[in-house]
């Protein structure tokens, strides 16, 4: 079962996650090195604003990393979901 | 030696060290004896040299010629491989052939994509007119005439997504800390290092041992820095994230894209790079092609070492495929790097999907070793190391 972390009221707040489609996925796991977050900056660069990316990591560092970066970065943090040895973790493109 | 069945022919795209590792191991393991009415290995390239990408760094600190870290490009295949230059224009999957520029056509049953990734300066407002860089020869010259020539003021370096050779950007700054200082103009030089996630290198044991150096050598940095544009007249860089830096001289490491062809063919990712599967290295959904080193989508370091181990496993399998039996082996997501940490001093880094990286401490002998590994890689690109 799914385990919502970092802080699942603020990032999940007016989101059904349940049933968002990304727009793209990411699979960013076993990725030391440039990592999960460059992933994401690689994808979200790419993306138009308003897209939902969903990167894929096993490094827990990531369920920290990634947040904060949305938040600096004034993205939008949707969702962090803990599976079995991963995270999945959402965020919407905010400008 | 393989036995193989029927006439077969392999083209690599790209004269870098992942084809041209491909190209010489395929040709070890068909025992030098390709006669081209069994096996045919062409090389398809855009350049008649091979140029060693890690020299850019040596090339920009004056330390050694462009020439030192060229090579003609067909020296470095085995007997028996065809070499073509003539850039691929088109790839067509479907049809099985690869079209080049003065319109020859290469029909094929194994493809190997090799086409490397390339900063794209223009992807950033005034990046190219405000910035200089280091990931191209023809950067690598011009930064080594601005830096001879810079007297005082701020140099800014910064590292946009992706790019290849995630330490290179930390090595430079090191190495500028040390070129100045051996210029005894160190104190009129203030060095700025930016990165754009939160901490100075992706892996944090290296960013640890980084921070450390730049607080003991006086190097400044600025995390969550990435380059959103650059005001060439005012010489100011600003970040995404809302930070901004006055510059006398900025060094960027700009975004990276794949090679052309690949987004014309339509192979390439929003970036042009090859969506791969990370073990098999088969292109995704397409039939008897392979992608090896920085054109593949991997979550992996784009480095020549990564191109290495890939061009190993991606030689052996396809050997096995032309020789009708299965392809066993698998791509682990190994990755190794030496890192230059100025002073004459360097150490290493090695990891893999599961395999975290442990840095040694840096060391002259590990420098030495990197130095002498700068001299053996045309052994390497040969397929001897
Ligand atoms: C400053 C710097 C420092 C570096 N330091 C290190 C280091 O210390 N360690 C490390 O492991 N790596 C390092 N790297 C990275 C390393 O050089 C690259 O990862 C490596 O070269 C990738 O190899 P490749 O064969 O995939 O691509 P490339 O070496 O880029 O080769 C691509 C080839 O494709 C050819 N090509 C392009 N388009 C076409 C076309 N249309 N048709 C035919 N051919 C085409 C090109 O001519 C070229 O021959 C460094 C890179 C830089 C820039």
């Amino acid at each position: 079962m799914a385990v919502e972390q970092g802080k699942p009221q603020a990032a999940l707040r007016g989101t059904n996650h349940a049933q968002l489609r990304p727009d793209k996925v990411v699979d960013a796991r076993g990725a030391y090195c440039p990592g999960p977050l460059m992933e994401l900056i690689k994808a979200i660069k790419a993306q138009p604003v308003g897209s939902v990316v969903e990167v894929w990591s096993s490094d827990q560092g990531s369920s920290k990393d990634i947040p904060e970066w949305v938040k600096k970065a004034s993205h939008e943090l949707v969702y962090v979901v803990e599976e079995s040895g991963y995270w999945r973790i959402a965020v919407r493109k905010g400008h | 030696m393989v036995r193989v069945f029927g006439r077969k022919r392999v083209v690599i795209l790209g004269g870098g060290p992942g084809g041209t590792m491909v190209a010489n191991h395929l040709a070890r393991r068909f025992n030098g004896s390709l006669t081209g009415d069994r096996v045919e290995i062409v090389q398809i390239t855009a350049c008649t040299k091979h140029t060693y990408q890690p020299g850019f760094l040596f090339v920009a600190l004056g330390d050694a010629p462009l020439e030192h870290f060229e090579r003609d490009q067909a020296s470095l295949l085995l007997p028996g491989i065809r070499l073509v230059v003539d850039p691929a224009e088109s790839i067509d999957p479907q049809a099985g052939h690869v079209i080049t520029e003065s319109g020859a056509v290469y029909a094929y049953d194994y493809l190997i994509i090799a086409t490397g990734s390339y900063p794209d300066p223009s992807a950033v407002p005034g990046l190219a007119q405000g910035a200089l860089g280091f990931y191209t020869a023809e950067d690598a010259v011009r930064l080594r005439e601005a830096l001879g020539r810079f007297e005082k003021g701020r140099i800014v370096l910064t590292v946009d997504v992706p790019h290849k050779c995630p330490v290179a950007p930390l090595e430079m700054v090191l190495s500028l800390d040390a070129y100045f200082r051996r210029m005894g103009r160190r104190h009129d030089v203030e060095l700025v290092y930016t990165y754009p996630i939160n901490r100075v290198h992706s892996l944090p044991q290296v960013a640890e041992w980084a921070q450390a150096e730049f607080e003991r050598r006086e190097i400044r940095w600025e995390t969550f820095f990435n380059v959103d544009r650059v005001d060439p007249e005012q010489r100011v860089v600003y970040s995404a994230e809302g930070g901004e830096y006055p510059y006398d001289l900025l060094i960027s490491v700009p975004p990276h894209r794949g090679a052309p062809v690949v987004a014309a063919s339509g192979l390439g990712d929003e970036q042009g790079f090859v969506p791969t599967d990370r073990y098999t290295l088969r292109g995704a959904g397409l039939e008897n092609v392979y992608v090896v080193g920085d054109a593949t989508n991997l979550p992996v370091s784009k480095a020549g070492s990564t191109a290495h181990y890939e061009a190993d496993i991606v030689a052996d399998n396809v050997a096995a495929a032309i020789a009708g039996e299965p392809a066993l082996r698998r791509y682990d997501g190994k990755v190794f790097c030496f890192i230059e940490a100025g002073d004459d001093r360097g150490t290493y880094i090695e990891f893999s999907y599961t395999r975290p990286p442990r840095p040694a401490p840096a060391s002259v002998m590990l420098h030495q070793f990197k130095m002498a590994y700068n001299e053996m890689y045309w052994l390497s690109a040969r397929g001897v190391l």
